[in-house]
Formats: structure tokens, C-alpha cells, sequence
């Protein structure tokens, strides 16, 4: 197999989660756009462990580590968007602007 | 162009090519389903086509154990708490809002920037690789595995120690409010 076939995929992938990131307005929509960019991640691992005959599978035990990561990412994040909406009563990012800099008068 | 890629032309694609290209579109399809639709619970639901196609993926690069962990972990237990999530903090199921910011086109403009640097790079120096999946030996159950315990022991502990954290720190956080509650009461 070429190996461009695993790296486009992984790269088309990504920009993929790159458009929800930046697009999405709901935080758990956000958080699976990240779920897709960190499994164009693995892609790549995989492909470049497969390619490189590594002896010692950096790849595949970096892929399984990153899974790892990712379900505590997953379930930290939810655990925080669900206290916000909680407090807040919404889990739109847009509209959680408690930090942002007001503008001289807008107060 | 060197003699692998002579040998392994293009447009004489292989079967496992073939499948794996198939697949890749089917992947991308629903993932593009998952950033666009505007049915929340779709999203989730489209993220499990996704997911499911990439442990396609990696059987056919021969890494069996982490296709499987993929759809044990991804499948099952993400897209379960994701789920969970969008139940718990949208209350009419199916309820569809304008999901997408009014930043739609400058974020399609940089994801396809983006995009379109890296396949170029990406394309421009790996022309030539090819990738030999002749014997399957290679990301087996027991290869993993045994790189995993003699290798990255230590790493794979410290995950563990990651995780348990984790699992504490989202207790704490979705307790916090009842115990503040039962604290006053005191």
C-alpha cells in the first residue's frame, strides 16, 4: 500500500476536526471535532510504525496511549461542560464570555 | 521516481488499496456529517460510522489490537459518554438549533488552508514510500503486547496513575454542587 493513501486520509481527517473546532458552537460538538483530529493522530502513528518496521512499535504503544488520553480528555471535558451548564444553563462556547474584555461603556 | 514506486504503480491500485480508499471515503463522508448536521444527536451518531470505519482502517495496516481497542474504547465508551453529554445538557432530543457560528466561512477558510499546505507537503515527500504489509506478524496481539510490558512499562503505568486522576477529577467535578448542598445543610 502507499503509504500517501494513510497520510491523506489522516490529513483530510484533521482539517475535518479543524472546521467542527472552529465552527461548532455547542462545547460537546466541539469536543468530538477534537475526538476526529486526535484519531487522524493514530492514523498517522500507524501508518509511520508500519512503514518504519519499528522493532520497538513506538507507534502502535503511542496510538494506545493516545486513546488513553483521549477517553480521560473525553470525560474530563463532559464533567466540566456539565457543570457549566449547570451554573450557566447553556453549553454554548459562544455565549460564555464571563472573561472577555468588556469595551469601555458596554458595562 | 525510485524503483519501489515503479514497481507499485498508481493505477494499478491493489485490492487492499482499493479497500482501504473505499473505506477512507466513507470515514471522511460521515465525518464531514459530524461537523455539518444539525441534529446534535446525529453528530454523535455519525461519529460512531466514523470511528467504526477507522478500525477498518487499521486492520488493513495489520494493526489488529488497535483496531479492536478502537472500537472498544472509541465506540463503546466515548461515543456512549458523548451521548450521555448531549442528553444531559439538551433536553429535547433531536432539538436542532443553528449549531454552526457565525464564523462559519473563516473557519472553513483556515481548516482548507490547512488542508491543502499539509496534502501538499504530505504528497510532495511521501510520493514515492510504499508500505510492505507483506507479513501480518507485525501488529498482532501478542507484538503489541509484548512491546507494551518489556518496552513502555513505565509510560503505560503512568497512564494508568493519568487516568485514575482523571476518573477522580471528574467525580469531584460533577459531586461538587450536591456536596456543597448537603454541607450547608449541616
Amino acid at each position: 500500500m502507499h503509504l500517501v493513501y494513510p497520510l491523506v486520509l489522516a490529513v483530510l481527517l484533521f482539517g475535518i476536526g479543524l472546521y467542527g473546532v472552529l465552527a461548532r458552537r455547542n462545547a460537546i460538538l466541539v469536543l468530538m471535532s477534537i475526538e476526529l483530529m486526535l484519531n487522524a493522530v493514530n492514523v498517522n502513528l500507524v501508518a509511520f510504525d508500519m512503514y518504519l518496521r519499528d522493532t520497538l512499535h513506538a507507534g502502535q504503544a503511542l496510538t494506545l496511549f493516545v486513546i488513553t488520553i483521549a477517553a480521560a480528555e473525553i470525560g474530563l471535558g463532559l464533567a466540566i461542560v456539565l457543570m457549566v451548564f449547570r451554573n450557566r444553563a447553556t453549553a454554548d462556547i459562544p455565549d460564555l464570555r464571563e472573561l472577555a474584555e468588556h469595551k469601555e461603556g458596554s458595562v | 521516481m525510485n524503483l519501489a514506486a515503479a514497481e507499485h504503480g498508481f493505477l494499478s491500485p491493489t485490492g487492499a488499496e482499493i479497500a482501504f480508499v473505499l473505506i477512507g471515503l466513507v470515514v471522511l463522508g460521515s465525518a464531514l456529517l459530524v461537523v455539518t448536521t444539525r441534529q446534535v444527536v446525529h453528530a454523535a451518531l455519525w461519529l460512531v460510522v466514523t470511528l467504526g470505519g477507522l478500525a477498518a482502517e487499521y486492520l488493513l495496516l495489520t494493526a489488529e489490537f488497535i483496531a479492536w481497542v478502537q472500537v472498544l474504547i472509541y465506540v463503546g465508551a466515548v461515543v456512549v459518554l458523548l451521548l450521555f453529554g448531549l442528553m444531559l445538557t439538551k433536553a429535547p432530543i433531536g432539538y436542532s438549533e443553528p449549531a454552526d457560528r457565525a464564523a462559519r466561512i473563516p473557519a472553513a477558510t483556515v481548516a482548507l488552508g490547512a488542508t491543502a499546505t499539509l496534502v501538499t507537503v504530505i504528497v510532495d515527500a511521501f510520493r514515492t514510500a510504499y508500505l510492505h504489509l507483506g507479513d501480518d506478524t507485525v501488529g498482532t496481539t501478542k507484538v503489541t503486547g509484548e512491546s507494551l510490558f518489556k518496552v513502555w512499562v513505565l509510560p503505560f503505568e503512568v497512564l494508568s496513575v493519568l487516568l485514575l486522576a482523571a476518573l477522580i477529577g471528574a467525580v469531584v467535578l460533577s459531586r461538587s454542587r450536591a456536596r456543597a448542598r448537603s454541607d450547608r445543610k449541616d
